[in-house]
């Protein structure tokens, strides 16, 4: 029987007179792979922040595995084995791809053991010719692999990635996506995208957020066949 | 030890051994030593702003506290070994109680130089305003702004009449000046190091990444504390006084100036901007002709604009030819954005 990772119960945030997130209720599986969606300012990233502790939200509850983790510092719950990404490539500029990773990977294993993890991490994805490059160097694309496997290299049971795809060539984009495939087989992973072609070659079901609530949760294609929703949060018919 | 930790190691005794031989030829040990224990006080900032990414702007206070510290206990006391410990304790201590309010009440850089200024200000202010008899620790009394003289100097532990003074005090700060630095080389290239190097380029994502920010910036900030307090004591006893001019805001912003000038990131640098600037100070300070302040800031506008990097990290990009000898080391490349050189 599949176990709950992650569950959220009347998520609320508020920023003034603003709800940002308003009574979100969302359940995610073990090694489940699930889409965020929405148009901007639907309560997204504000989701994703109040999960992975960079908010506190204004009312609610958050339990990962069961343990509440409402209110909760993102090194608390990065120290649990979640693994996280935000919007905007969050690395260590003038440190190296290696130096990057391997901060990554000493956090839940000795040093022996988390430079064999970093090297097996850079060799994944194709980081060996740049592993000893200031990360600040690297183009916009390496940079966003950079982070995932900074967030993948602690082997984390849920991953959450904001905007993975963001600023990506194709064929970044078609790595990225064979990497967050094999991330699948270990843990559960959150997404918040907006590039549906990316969401439907790796996602199945998929959230949609509207005005801080969600609107619907339904299979990939259930959700773009909806005429509604297509002209509604993706601005484009047929 | 990595290898390369040897090589370095080896390479940092060689240096400071032909320092200390080469040195007292060319300057008085006097002189000298007061060198030596600034370069101590530089180091220690130099390792929590260049390394931990924490401008302090308080210094100071932990080097005053130190000094303060060895005074009092020292009367109180009468042998030297007990207030040498307490003078690394105390700052550290204070650091620590310091720090850890700062960074977990998540101050950002702004209030945390604000709070470091005015916590030097407030035991400038305080030690001023000292003199009257009744302020007075055990038998020390804290003198105001006349300070406390007449304490007990470093003495041979365990034998309070065994001074250790003139020539030998020089060598003794110069041996604890090699010792601090290969002690702070240690810790930058263990785990503890190397994740403050990521704090100092991220926090957000070092804390994403499961680390605990805040209690490490305390501890850093603490052992920075413990290594003023140490060259606060020597130099209450190469000076044999100690006054509030200790905790002085123009000290505290000298300090800054000496790891500025001698290259921010950099172990040494902050040690060479500190005995160079503190040594053409002394220079100066023979003539009257142009004040010294006015040359020490033009010093520094002249580095901001044409050296932001400061002196050593310019001169070992010179003739820095190989590099990336260690997994740890890096390809040669134009940096946009590299601060430390780990020189």
């Amino acid at each position: 029987m599949a176990e709950t990772v992650l569950e959220t119960r009347g998520l609320t945030m508020r920023f003034g007179g603003v709800v940002a997130s308003n009574n979100v209720d969302f359940k995610l599986q073990s090694r489940e792979l699930r889409c965020l969606i929405g148009p901007n300012g639907a309560g997204k990233s504000t989701f994703f922040k109040c999960v992975s502790g960079l908010l506190t939200p204004s009312e609610g509850h958050i339990y990962m595995r069961g343990q509440e983790v409402t209110g909760w510092q993102p090194h608390q719950i990065a120290a649990l084995g979640v693994g996280i990404k935000t919007q905007t490539p969050n690395v260590m500029d003038a440190l190296t791809v290696f130096e990057n990773i391997w901060l990554a990977a000493r956090r839940f294993h000795d040093v022996a053991e988390a430079t064999a993890r970093t090297d097996a991490m850079i060799a994944r994805l194709a980081l060996g010719p740049i592993a000893r490059t200031d990360v600040g160097m690297l183009a916009h694309g390496e940079r966003q692999r950079v982070e995932l496997g900074l967030v993948a290299v602690g082997d984390p049971w849920l991953v959450l990635l904001d905007e993975p795809a963001a600023g990506m060539s194709a064929e970044d984009v078609a790595r990225m996506s064979e990497i967050i495939h094999d991330l699948t087989r270990t843990a559960a992973v959150v997404i918040v995208e907006h590039d549906m072609q990316f969401i439907r070659a790796i996602a199945e079901t998929v959230t949609v957020f509207h005005q801080g609530s969600v609107l619907m949760e339904d299979h990939v294609d259930r959700v773009m066949a909806d005429a509604t929703l297509r002209a509604v949060y993706l601005g484009k018919k047929g | 030890m990595h290898r390369s930790a040897k090589q370095e190691t080896l390479t940092t005794l060689t240096v400071a051994a032909g320092l200390i031989w080469l040195m007292p030829m060319l300057i008085g040990t006097y002189t000298l030593t007061v060198l030596v224990i600034y370069g101590m006080l530089g180091l220690s900032l130099g390792l929590i702003w260049g390394f931990g990414g924490i401008l302090c702007f308080g210094q100071a206070a932990f080097f005053g506290l130190g000094a303060y510290t060895y005074a009092i206990a020292a009367i109180n006391i009468g042998e030297s070994t007990l207030p040498m410990l307490l003078a690394v304790l105390v700052p550290a201590g204070f650091a620590l109680l310091l720090g850890a309010m700062m960074f977990y009440g998540r101050l950002t850089d702004v209030y945390l130089g604000v709070i470091t200024l005015v916590v030097t200000l407030i035991l400038f202010k305080f030690i001023n305003s000292t003199a009257a008899p009744h302020y007075k620790i055990g038998s020390a009394r804290l003198g105001g702004f006349n300070g406390i003289p007449g304490f007990q100097t470093l003495n041979v532990p365990g034998d309070p009449d065994a001074y250790i003074w003139g020539d030998a005090y020089f060598y003794l700060c110069a041996l604890t000046l090699v010792l601090v630095y290969l002690l702070v080389s240690w810790l930058l290239r263990s785990s503890f190091g190397r994740v403050a190097l990521g704090i100092r380029e991220n926090e957000t994502r070092m804390s994403l990444m499961g680390y605990d920010v805040a209690a490490r910036k305390t501890v850093l900030f603490a052992i920075g504390g413990g290594i003023a307090g140490l060259a606060g004591a020597l130099f209450a006893n190469w000076g044999e006084i100690v006054t509030p001019g200790l905790f002085s805001l123009g000290q505290s912003a000298e300090i800054i100036i000496w790891c500025i000038v001698g290259g921010l990131g950099t172990r040494f640098g902050p040690v060479l901007g500190a005995a160079g600037l503190a040594y053409m100070k002394f220079l100066l300070g023979q003539q009257s002709l142009v004040d010294n302040t006015l040359i020490t800031g033009l010093i520094l506008v002249l580095f901001v604009l044409f050296l932001p990097k400061g002196l050593l990290p310019a001169l070992t990009q010179l003739w820095r030819a190989s590099i990336g000898r260690s997994r740890f080391g890096r390809k040669p490349q134009n940096r946009r954005m590299r601060r430390s050189n780990h020189g």
